[in-house]
């Protein structure tokens, strides 16, 4: 598998960040519902916010680079099996997906610099506020942030869904190309 | 003479008579309601109430007679960390979305000399109402520099959060919140 796309197959790069991407998605919706849960004397307490905010500045910014390297690269034409009506759908749901995405972790950060105060990510560097000290600012992009998360993980078990359909009832490659095949 | 000055014995009694009525100086924000609460047993951490009014009665020839009102948006707390007030607003705490409103309505005032006075009323707190006792303090009174006149009380109490429904533990140390309210009036 090469590293870039190419008319027939989806690059090494494109295909690690789609799954690279899955995961932490997943991972970040578990971490979010059960950090807000925990109590003030669990360790986790102060660790998991931490962890969550991290990962939430890298994803953005691997995101950002997804999309660079997206329009450097040559898009793998749609497969002949799917209808008109299945690219469209496709499409909007993918197109969605990442609009979420963006505004899942704009929200995110906008609670966090809501006063002012920087994201520390992993003690690496941080990222300043720059949007802060709007009226109830960290309870409204909470509510977003939340809402958001939760329109997002429908979409992707959406996604999911289709995806297994092509692979088990039509049986077709629509799976096995986002591995690269 | 004579006259005259039983006059103005009278108008002056009849003034002092009156209830005295304020109403307390938020606008220019020259009252302030802190809390402040263990943390861990190892340092205090302060926060507020930004939004609240209120109105007080007091005459010093009837201070039995004085009346406090305060009410408070549970929502305005601001702890200086967004994060935080955002969870204290939340449902652990205060849950301002269910009980948007807290206020205090005085029972009771004694004078206890000195300038120090008790001050006995209802608290309401995430919907739950308690009688609650306040030591206050007569910070001061006078004219101001702009034609008005004011007066000024500090009181301080003290009760512990599961008294008003509010469970999360913060620990041993921080099972009670100090609260002082210092406030100047305006009389109307």
């Amino acid at each position: 598998m090469s590293l870039r796309n190419n008319e027939q197959r989806w690059g090494l790069i494109a295909v690690s960040i789609h799954w690279i991407t899955a995961i932490v998605v997943i991972g970040m919706f578990s971490l979010g519902l059960w950090m807000v849960e925990l109590t003030y004397y669990d360790q986790w307490y102060r660790q998991a916010p931490f962890i969550h905010k991290s990962i939430g500045v890298l994803l953005f910014l691997l995101t950002v680079a997804r999309l660079l390297w997206r329009s450097l690269n040559p898009k793998p034409i749609e497969l002949e099996e799917h209808t008109p009506i299945e690219r469209r759908a496709a499409h909007i749901v993918q197109t969605l997906i990442y609009l979420l995405l963006f505004s899942i972790m704009i929200s995110g950060y906008l609670i966090s610099t809501a006063d002012g105060r920087s994201v520390d990510v992993f003690n690496w560097f941080s990222i300043p506020a720059t949007l802060h000290d709007f009226e109830q600012q960290e309870d409204i992009a909470g509510l977003i942030h939340l809402v958001l998360a939760i329109s997002l993980i429908t979409l992707v078990t959406l996604h999911a869904a289709a995806a297994l359909k092509h692979h088990f009832i039509d049986r077709d490659r629509t799976l096995l190309r986002m591995f690269g095949k | 003479m004579k006259k005259t000055a039983i006059a103005l014995t009278l108008f002056f009694a009849s003034f002092a008579a009156l209830a005295e009525d304020y109403e307390i100086d938020t606008k220019g924000a020259h009252a302030f309601i802190q809390f402040k609460i263990s943390h861990l047993g190892y340092s205090w951490l302060y926060g507020r109430f930004n939004t609240f009014d209120g109105a007080f009665s007091y005459d010093e020839k009837n201070p039995a007679a004085a009346k406090v009102t305060v009410n408070i948006d549970p929502a305005s707390i601001d702890s200086n960390h967004a994060e935080r007030d955002k969870h204290l607003r939340g449902e652990d705490f205060l849950n301002v979305d269910k009980y948007p409103q807290a206020k205090f309505v005085s029972t009771s005032f004694k004078e206890l000399g000195n300038d120090k006075a008790e001050l006995v009323g209802d608290l309401t707190l995430h919907g739950v109402t308690k009688p609650i006792t306040i030591a206050v303090e007569h910070t001061g009174h006078g004219k101001d520099p702009w034609g008005g006149y004011r007066r000024g009380f500090a009181g301080t109490t003290k009760f512990a959060l599961k008294d008003y429904g509010i469970d999360y533990d913060l620990g041993p140390a921080s099972q009670e919140v100090e609260l002082t309210l210092s406030v100047e009036g305006i009389r109307k």
